[in-house]
């Protein structure tokens, strides 16, 4: 039996026009592409492909792009970057409530060294209302919102939030993390000032991400000691992992409307299947435009940690909606900031559907998520008096 | 051999890590699953709690080196009203509680068994030293593990008669160097790790310190009078939370003879101090008994009673009560009778089933 993997919004399986190039770069591209050497520039050549292959996905300049390890690293350049390079405006930042831990890191980070922060609210649908930014105080220089949250799926009103945001002096960074490569995202439409992805959420390699900076957007380096990425990110540059993420992109830039569809069409018929075979199931932010590919579903009574292991010994690979590192049941900051209650939230699993889900993958699916949940319902032998 | 499908509950430690291995190796279907009970991720603890980030990262170490799937289930809510706040009473009111027992009750045999459907289980294996055998009568027993330095019988004998048939101790004929020799055969990392000596979630021991501490409890902990066998006061006691009946060290009392606890009123907030030959006891009374049998047995059967768990076992006679408890004659005096352990009682090796002591025969006052 194999398993089915929806799980996308975790990882996503490196496609094979993807591995093939980046064997071939590994075998191939040994040279230092900071290297005067022909060798060298044969790899410089390489990256600087795949920086317009990357460029292209976002509607960006290729000399906008800076390309970093991944969505945490992206985040924490931009971030932290951004406060460092308008210190003398202020040490505010702020960001969503939805965000991902990576934003919190970063916001963490410029906390140790005397910066304050704030928080946009979401609303029950996980929308961040836009007007919300007014209420920012004077002196924010940085407001960090992601695109898609990489919980619900919910895609963020990101163009009028960075208006609002900008028109009072803030630089916007965007965590597009969730959304590059699944929906069209354009830097322009979004008017924000820089963008993070990351090439294994669309079917490229892990630990290979983009930070756009868009013109003119103030930004002082985390890594330093070389001149590599324009001086705004020392180190090596990882040959193969850009390689990849630049045909990872081209391919997804070029399948993203029909992908993108044939997602939407699955997903509705998840849903439908859900509430067909478990009628009181909720899913959440249903009310709001959401990526095509992102379910995230609780269904009452049927704890998230026991779901979890009744789909995976059927053979279903999800997420659970809500889990710390210790395991602790815990419902989802993103599920309490959109005021899920907690019995519910600590109900919630997330299904992400992807470029390998088929038909057959979802009818199979919703039958073992019925079967699941009446495990975890069913609990024979069960003391009365015991709630769990 | 058909493979069954096992859950089998991890702590994080050697045990119930090999018996989760040694099974795996045998071909069987694994499931790993650690239970998160009370003892908080974040604060570092030291190396013998369970169910610390550390030991769940233990746990999972052994799932990946052994190829199984793993997981946690969040079982704090469970462990916390059903082990954790009785223990707290049993101390606030005098009484020492035994709570590894109910832990495996209601924890690992209580909520975790009725989940074994969740991972399509037929069996739930521990690393606990027993073992379980179908009799030729087509009744199940406990018994005494190979091991008798390892038996942990004795804390099995709340677990429901039921589940018997569907639990597995791949450890019970094992001794424990041949246990820590398979981890390292293995390549378990947890090999060498300490073994866990106390409660999993007071490490250090100091369970007073836990209980007014860690949380919060003030019932028990006023001063009072330690009194003798004639109810003269002999001292200052430091509130009942701190002693449990046979207690002879910590107690502050100079006298020429050497001073025991003999019993503990919370009520009029006494400690009764004598000497050691003040503890012996005729016999006890349990709460409900929780039969390792289809039926109790008869009244008048003989059987060795543990009264604590590194008690050797008494020969005693037992007559069943209509409140379902047990009242233990043994044929010698006992000494420390102590109201919240358990008393367990066995048929050679056989463990018939346990229930919580009451009180002893002797006292006719009801604690």
């Amino acid at each position: 039996m194999s398993t089915i993997y929806l799980d996308h919004n975790a990882s996503t399986p490196v496609r094979p026009e993807v591995a093939a190039a980046m064997h071939q770069a590994l075998r191939d591209l040994g040279a230092n592409p900071s290297s005067a050497h022909r060798e060298g520039q044969r790899v410089r050549a390489a990256v600087e492909r795949a920086r317009e292959q990357a460029a292209a996905l976002v509607g960006a300049s290729p000399r906008e792009l800076v390309f970093v390890s991944g969505g945490t690293e992206g985040d924490h350049l931009a971030i932290v970057g951004s406060a460092w390079a308008q210190r003398q405006r202020g040490q505010h930042v702020a960001y969503a409530a939805i965000e991902h831990h990576a934003v919190h890191g970063a916001a963490e980070v410029l906390e140790r060294l005397g910066w304050h922060h704030s928080v946009l609210p979401s609303d029950p649908n996980g929308l961040t209302p836009p007007d919300s930014v007014n209420d920012l105080p004077a002196g924010t220089t940085v407001l960090a919102l992601m695109l898609a949250n990489n919980e619900t799926g919910v895609v963020q009103p990101v163009a009028a939030l960075a208006a609002r945001a900008r028109a009072r002096g803030m630089r916007v960074v965007c965590d597009a993390v969730q959304g590059a490569g699944k929906i069209p995202v354009d830097v322009d439409a979004l008017g924000v000032d820089y963008l993070v992805f990351s090439a294994h959420k669309f079917s490229g390699p892990k630990g290979s991400g983009v930070l756009v900076v868009r013109g003119g957007a103030p930004l002082e380096p985390l890594f330093r000691g070389s001149a590599h990425e324009h001086g705004l990110r020392g180190g090596t540059e990882n040959v193969p992992g850009i390689v990849g993420l630049g045909v990872a992109a081209e391919l997804a830039a070029r399948e993203l409307s029909t992908e993108g569809a044939r997602l939407l069409e699955l997903r509705k018929r998840f849903e439908a299947g859900l509430k067909r075979s478990v009628p009181d199931v909720v899913v959440h932010g249903a009310a709001a435009p959401r990526l095509p590919n992102t379910v995230n579903a609780s269904f009452p009574g049927a704890r998230s940690d026991h779901m979890l292991l009744a789909l995976d010994a059927r053979g279903l690979a999800a997420s659970a909606g809500a889990a710390c590192a210790s395991g602790g049941v815990e419902p989802s900051p993103v599920l309490s900031a959109m005021g899920v209650p907690r019995e519910l939230a600590v109900c919630a699993i997330r299904f992400s559907l992807g470029r390998t889900t088929s038909e057959e993958d979802v009818a199979r699916a919703l039958a073992i998520v019925s079967e699941a949940v009446d495990a975890v319902r069913a609990r024979p032998g069960q003391r009365p008096g015991i709630v769990t | 051999m058909t493979p069954l499908r096992v859950l089998a509950a991890m702590s994080g430690g050697v045990d119930s890590a090999v018996a989760a291995a040694l099974l795996a190796e045998q071909g069987h279907d694994v499931t790993g699953v650690t239970l998160r009970l009370a003892c908080y991720g974040k604060t570092p603890l030291s190396p013998r709690a369970c169910c610390t980030l550390d030991a769940i990262d233990d746990a999972r170490r052994v799932a990946l080196k052994m190829s199984f799937p793993y997981h946690i289930v969040d079982a704090e809510q469970v462990f916390r009203e059903r082990v954790m706040m009785p223990w707290v009473e049993g101390y606030a009111s005098g009484r020492t509680l035994y709570p590894c027992a109910s832990c495996n009750q209601h924890l690992k045999f209580g909520d975790l068994v009725t989940r074994m459907e969740l991972a399509r289980a037929d069996r739930l294996a521990t690393g606990h030293y027993a073992r379980v055998r179908e009799h030729t009568d087509g009744t199940w027993g406990l018994h005494r593990a190979a091991d008798a330095a390892k038996d942990q019988s004795y804390a099995l004998a709340l677990i429901p008669y039921a589940v018997l048939s569907r639990v597995l101790f791949p450890l019970g004929d094992l001794p424990k160097s041949d246990v820590r020799a398979h981890a390292q055969r293995l390549g378990l990392s947890v090999w060498d790790k300490p073994e866990s000596q106390d409660l999993c979630f007071v490490p250090d021991g100091d369970y007073a310190g836990y209980i007014t501490g860690s949380l919060g409890e003030t019932r028990g902990t006023a001063p009072g009078a330690f009194v003798d066998g004639r109810g003269a006061r002999v001292g200052t006691h430091r509130g009942v939370i701190h002693y449990t009946v046979g207690q002879r060290k910590g107690l502050g009392v100079a006298t020429p003879e050497r001073l025991y606890v003999l019993a503990i009123d919370a009520e009029a907030n006494t400690v009764t101090l004598g000497p050691r030959a003040a503890l012996e006891r005729t016999g006890l009374v349990t709460g409900r008994v929780n039969w390792l049998l289809p039926a109790p047995p008869a009244a008048g059967t003989h059987v060795t009673a543990r009264i604590r768990y590194n008690h050797a076992g008494a020969p005693a006679t037992l007559d069943p009560r209509e409140d379902g408890g047990v009242a233990v004659r043994f044929d010698e005096p006992q000494l420390a009778v102590t109201p919240g352990q358990l008393a367990v009682l066995y048929d050679g090796d056989r463990c018939l089933g346990g229930g919580e002591i009451r009180k002893d025969l002797d006292t006719t006052r009801d604690p």
